[in-house]
């Protein structure tokens, strides 16, 4: 079956709507609308006013409504139009989400899911395109994931809406368009990804690539093109921020002897600072025969114009150059 | 029982309603000596807390009750089990109403491993969701949306059931508190929007930090109601009519109940900068909460001044009870650091601060 990853996305939580009546979707212009992205699309028509619900333009007002509905035993499915806008309502998220379990010594837990498109988008300037996995993912209390493909959107999508705990899902506004084969195995309706286990995307013997959402394709490009030079890349596809699948990378890291990190991200402090340092802490360390390298977006705010916006973000060219003169010892 | 009526010193007020309660209050003796119990209780358990503060037994923040007692007991005698309650920091006396043993509240303050929350949470995070309470919440009005989330529950599930979610009148000027009173009202939510206007913003007073001190009339569209906050019998009838009126299906409901605390916002706040020692002793001996109920039980003849003292004696005992439960109990082991971080499941890899120490499944 090939599917979208917006078609995988819908189809999932329409999936678990029906399955629990428990389950709802609520957001700016989920319903009528049909999804500002369309992610959306055809669930309001089938389920109602009841499952699907328009909220008005109140970020922190409906984040906050949606974790007590999920500490009142519900289990809602919160979108952001976008996940800038859930700067408004991170509070919600943080302190009233994330850390609930831990603080009622586990008396009180919150089902919740917040979801929306994350990371760049295409010209539209330093509010609307950012990546918040590292935002997101330095919070104990939360699931984060950053699905890539289809696949990993149906299946991260329906384990986030049967977790008993707040996940965050971060989609790529990029990648809602783009089709994938389903293995039929991905279309049961219990299809459930492990929520903490990282994909080996492509397996390769020289280095290894560890990366998330969109960043995972660029990586499979590249790997294309850097086995022509015959260097062989091995690609995780991180799936989960946290929590992070430490095993499987330093496992990786220890068959290849190099790493690095890819990811759209701001550099400091981000997703690919965490891998680094996992993989010199861990006892991965002695395996390294280069250091380790992280491959970002640029430490600037998000340009406008289509030049310099290329110029800050990573692509599969920056991943080509990078590899290669890791393979190749030179200074980085 | 007898019924005895009273008239309450500040009648009711409403906003965009059409009744309006009249201005007496009624009660037994059997509810009037148990409300005097309780309030009696609350207020020691308070003034205990403030004695272990100062000898460093319960540490961090403390937010305490005394002076307001009347608002949750009012509430609670009027609301049933199966209604919901959220409130902020201050919150030791709704966790006691809403049943949880005063041992176990005591012993969260202290730290204990035998707390409500286990020694994680502190005084400004009880729970107890299997009686409907969700907190206990240290944000200053981040409790209020959540509120609405669980009102929302209450009407997805058509138990029948409402929510009260409690906020001081700092925290009515948070945008959030409007914002989740636009989607209540959008969505007719069973929901009280309470304003315990305790007259005090952290040290600011209601004169400085709004222009619309008419808390009750401030929910956008949403009708509202004003009531007398330091008279028991007068919470319970004004929340009586406002469980009426939203289990009637009328969506939800602005309150205001007009208190008065008399420590400071928090106890490093010795609440004499902003207001005059004389203000706060004027409302103690015209206004408090507890001498009203006593002189309207006098006046009853329900009881004289020595069944009173017995009552007092007993809920003195009951305090001295949980503090020596809460000081004989363990403290928490150090492994409960690591638990917790998830519902009934723990991650493969907790960091600790020393690598060496990290924990692994």
């Amino acid at each position: 079956t090939l599917l979208t990853v917006r078609e995988a996305l819908g189809g999932a939580m329409g999936e678990e709507i029906a399955r629990d009546d428990k389950v709802f979707l609520l957001g700016e212009e989920v319903a009528e609308y049909n999804g500002a992205y369309k992610v959306s699309k055809g669930l309001w028509e089938k389920y109602g006013s009841k499952r699907v619900i328009d909220t008005p333009i109140t970020e922190m007002g409906f984040a906050g409504l949606a974790t007590g509905a999920a500490l009142a035993g519900l289990k809602p499915i919160c979108e952001f139009m976008t996940f800038n806008f859930s700067m408004q309502a991170i509070d919600h998220i943080v302190n009233s989400a994330a850390k609930i379990n831990y603080m009622s010594g586990g008396r009180s837990n919150c089902p919740v899911v917040f979801r929306g498109p994350n990371g760049s988008s295409a010209s539209v300037g330093a509010q609307h395109s950012q990546c918040f996995a590292a935002w997101y993912g330095s919070v104990p209390g939360l699931k984060v994931v950053s699905p890539y493909d289809a696949e990993d959107c149906r299946g991260l999508m329906k384990a986030a809406i049967r977790d008993m705990n707040p996940v965050v899902v971060l989609e790529h506004e990029l990648m809602y368009g783009e089709s994938f084969d389903m293995p039929d195995y991905a279309m049961d309706p219990d299809f459930l990804i492990e929520i903490g286990k990282a994909k080996i995307q492509r397996e390769g013997t020289d280095i290894s690539l560890v990366a998330h959402s969109r960043a995972v394709g660029q990586c499979l490009q590249a790997a294309k093109i850097l086995e022509e030079k015959g260097i062989s890349c091995e690609i995780i596809n991180l799936r989960s921020i946290r929590p992070l699948d430490y095993e499987t990378i330093l496992k990786s890291v220890k068959k290849t002897h190099r790493v690095v990190s890819v990811e759209g991200g701001w550099p400091q402090h981000g997703v690919g600072a965490e891998i680094i340092a996992l993989c010199c802490e861990g006892d991965s360390f002695p395996y390294l025969d280069a250091a380790p390298v992280r491959i970002c977006g640029a430490d600037v705010p998000m340009p406008y114009s289509k030049p310099i916006e290329d110029e800050v973000q990573v692509q599969v060219q920056t991943i080509v150059n990078v590899v290669s003169r890791v393979m190749e010892g030179q200074k980085i | 029982s007898e019924t005895k009526q009273w008239k309450v010193a500040r009648p009711f007020r409403v906003h965009k309603l059409d009744a309006c309660p009249d201005e007496s209050v009624e009660s037994t003796k059997e509810e009037a000596l148990k409300f005097y119990e309780t309030m009696f209780f609350y207020r020691r358990f308070e003034t205990v807390c403030d004695t272990l503060y100062k000898e460093k037994a319960i540490k961090g923040f403390l937010h305490l009750y005394d002076g307001q007692e009347a608002c949750v007991v009012g509430m609670e005698a009027a609301l049933k089990k199966t209604d919901s309650i959220i409130t902020a920091y201050r919150d030791h006396c709704h966790a006691l109403s809403r049943g949880e043993s005063p041992g176990a509240v005591m012993a969260e303050m202290l730290g204990k491993q035998t707390g409500s929350s286990k020694g994680k949470g502190g005084s400004m995070h009880y729970y107890a969701p299997e009686q409907n309470f969700y907190g206990g919440n240290g944000i200053v009005g981040a409790q209020v949306p959540v509120g609405a989330g669980i009102a929302f529950a209450h009407k997805y599930t058509g138990d029948g059931g409402l929510c009260v979610a409690a906020y001081g009148d700092g925290a009515a000027n948070q945008g959030q508190v409007f914002e989740a009173a636009n989607m209540a009202h959008l969505w007719s939510l069973p929901i009280i929007f309470l304003c315990e206007n305790n007259q005090y913003a952290m040290g600011t007073s209601v004169g400085r930090h709004t222009t619309l001190p008419d808390f009750y009339t401030r929910g956008i569209g949403v009708p509202g109601i004003w009531i007398d906050g330091m008279d028991v019998l007068a919470v319970k009838k004004g929340f009586k009519f406002a469980a009426d009126y939203i289990r009637a299906g009328n969506g939800p409901l602005f309150m205001e109940l007009n208190t008065y605390r008399y420590h400071g916002h928090s106890m490093s706040d010795p609440g004499i900068s902003y207001r005059s020692r004389d203000e706060v002793s004027q409302v103690r001996q015209e206004r408090d909460c507890i001498e009203l109920l006593k002189k309207r039980i006098i006046e009853a003849g329900w009881a004289n001044a020595a069944d009173l003292k017995k009552i007092e004696k007993q809920a003195r005992k009951l305090v001295d009870e949980a503090v020596t439960f809460a000081r004989e109990s363990p403290d928490p082991p150090l492994k409960e650091a690591y638990t917790d971080i998830y519902h009934k499941e723990i991650p493969k890899r907790i960091r600790a601060t020393d690598p060496a120490k990290d924990l692994y499944v």
